[in-house]
């Protein structure tokens, strides 16, 4: 999907929200408490319709008919354009929520740069969604602490899906072509600038959860932002695409 | 009320005879039975029984639905049943909330639950094989529990009937959206049509076993009945599900699967056929399509959130310990 900039980005943004819901959503049913169940759905819930917002105005973007379904459910893995972590398999509930601890701390940063974007849709999509991720990084955070400061069980479980997903933070802070231009039309922002402020935010985090930040360097993946994911994300879009796929021209 | 057996002793026969008169009286005259009144064993007993069982389907009932989360074919169908399972989840908490009233604990009932003490509906040990199951489930087990609920907003235990009040009102709303998934899939492609009709084929029996055994079966009718916890019977409610739902499937453009189904007008309502009881037994037994895995599932969610519940009680002693060392 060769599209313009803005169009890149606003895709970028809906893809991260739409995968790292359709995960939240694997969980339904099999939370560790009944409290913790309704959580992660209401996470999954407010993902979805900021998704559903991004993806709609990417859809303007993208003309020739094109909707947010259309862009869900027919896009191939290799045009989809979130952030690797969050296509990261949920593993147990301790990686779940490390993973969506280390995206609420660099998404309230990102959403709060976007909320000054001169695009002024982005801007109010940006103001609404604000609100809802404020919400889920006090949640996470507050859940990394005192699991992290908790048992020697669930302090170990921590540290390990914190050491698993700890790589995939470069990709966070990693601009390229489509983010310069943003940036330089004043619609976006240089992720590259995010980094201290998110990791100060990490480090005191992590910090009063007794958890051991990562050794720096070492392996960097990256290039969901451009298309070129982990081999998770097609089977997990292969399930969420099933029945658009299998009928065709279908309403639903 | 232990209190009080331990204040006057060991209550005469004649002394319990009356007070349960008393307590049938208030009932009688449609006074609330509120949490720290009086009440009989069997009373106290009953209730929970039937309001573990009622949170037990809600939590359960997340499983066949959530099996479509994350295959539903549009971002608002996704939305609407992401929304729909977190309501169920809200009524599971009010109803062990309701029940934990009456002197048992959550880890409690959730225990009855995995040990296969308690029940929960048997509706929901059956599979949902394609999406227009979540529509079925919707409209009709949604549809039964309303019909089964909306009487009990008026029962005599106070705290069980305010949360009916609470879920009825959001079980309608699940009701109206399952129609509307049908609605949709009826008007679509001749596969939406069909996936609609063998949906209807699967779920129309089990739906009306929901209502439980037939009248003259039912084991704790007649005095479930004088304690206003069950106002209409199992038959009453079945056929007021039947004359609701035919109109609503003939609307569809669908066929109940009821050769014997036709309106009566001597009666005023609907005449259907026999229900397959030896199947509604059989399942709630414990051989249904899907009991093993649903409890399995339950069990497993539970066991591997052990360490979870108890790095929470954990850390919460911990920061106890420093807030009293700091006073200290
Ligand atoms: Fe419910
Ligand atoms: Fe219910
Ligand atoms: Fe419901």
């Amino acid at each position: 999907m060769a599209g313009s900039a803005r169009l890149e980005y606003l895709l970028r943004l809906g893809d991260n929200a739409l995968i790292l819901s359709q995960r939240l959503g694997e969980w339904c049913g099999k939370g560790p408490a009944l409290e913790e169940d309704m959580a992660l759905t209401n996470t999954a819930l407010d993902l979805l319709g900021q998704a559903r917002l991004w993806l709609s105005l990417a859809a303007e973007e993208a003309g020739d008919g094109a909707d947010e379904d259309t862009l869900a459910y027919l896009r191939d893995d290799r045009a989809f354009r979130n952030l690797l972590l969050v296509e990261q398999p949920n593993g147990g509930y301790a990686d779940t929520l490390v993973r969506q601890f280390l995206f609420d701390a660099w998404a309230s940063l990102a959403l709060r740069q976007l909320l000054g974007s001169s695009d002024a849709a982005i801007a109010a999509i940006a103001e609404k969604a604000i609100k809802e991720v404020s919400y889920h990084l006090r949640r996470s955070s507050d859940l990394v602490v005192r699991l992290g400061d908790g048992t020697a069980r669930s302090r170990a479980l921590l540290q390990a899906a914190l050491d698993t997903l700890w790589p995939y933070h470069h990709e966070l802070f990693t601009g390229d072509a489509v983010d310069a231009e943003m940036l330089a039309r004043g619609i976006g922002f240089d992720p590259a600038s995010l980094r201290d402020a998110w990791l100060s935010y990490v480090r005191d985090v992590l910090a009063e959860a007794t958890l051991t930040v990562p050794s720096a360097g070492g392996w960097a993946p990256k290039g969901g932002k451009q298309g070129l994911h982990s081999e998770h994300l097609g089977k997990l879009l292969a399930e969420m695409q099933v029945l658009p796929r299998s009928h065709p021209g279908a309403r639903w | 009320m232990y209190a009080q057996m331990v204040d006057t002793g060991t209550p005469s026969a004649a002394a319990v005879d009356a007070q349960e008169a008393r307590f049938q009286q208030r009932i009688d005259d449609g006074i609330r039975i509120e949490a720290q009144d009086w009440m009989p064993e069997r009373y106290r007993r009953t209730l929970i029984r039937q309001i573990s069982q009622h949170a037990h389907s809600e939590i359960v009932g997340q499983l066949p639905e959530g099996n479509w989360i994350t295959r539903a074919p549009s971002l608002k169908r996704k939305a609407i049943l992401l929304a729909k399972v977190q309501d169920e989840a809200g009524h599971g908490l009010y109803l062990y909330s309701a029940a934990e009233t009456l002197g048992i604990s959550r880890d409690q009932m959730v225990d009855d639950l995995h040990a296969g003490r308690a029940k929960y509906s048997s509706i929901f040990n059956y599979p949902t094989l394609t999406w227009a199951d979540v529509g079925a489930i919707g409209w009709l087990v949604d549809g039964s529990a309303i019909m089964n609920q909306i009487p009990l907003c008026r029962c005599s235990y106070g705290p069980y009937a305010r949360a009916m009040i609470r879920v009825c009102k959001e079980e309608a709303f699940h009701m109206r959206q399952g129609y509307d998934l049908m609605l949709a899939l009826a008007r679509g492609t001749p596969a939406q049509q069909a996936m609609a009709q063998d949906a209807l084929n699967r779920w129309w029996w089990p739906s009306l076993m929901m209502f439980g055994p037939p009248d003259g079966d039912s084991v704790h009718s007649a005095q479930s009945q004088a304690w206003k916890i069950k106002l209409f019977t199992n038959d009453e409610l079945r056929q007021k599900m039947v004359d609701q739902t035919v109109p609503q499937a003939e609307y569809l453009g669908l066929t109940v699967p009821d050769p014997d189904l036709k309106w009566n007008a001597e009666r005023g309502h609907y005449d259907f056929g026999a229900i397959d009881w030896e199947e509604f037994y059989n399942v709630v037994k414990g051989n249904g399509p899907c009991n093993r895995e649903r409890l399995e599932t339950r069990r497993r969610a539970w066991d591997d959130g052990e360490w979870f519940r108890e790095a929470l009680v954990a850390h919460a002693g911990k920061a106890a310990a420093r807030a009293t060392a700091k006073a200290a």
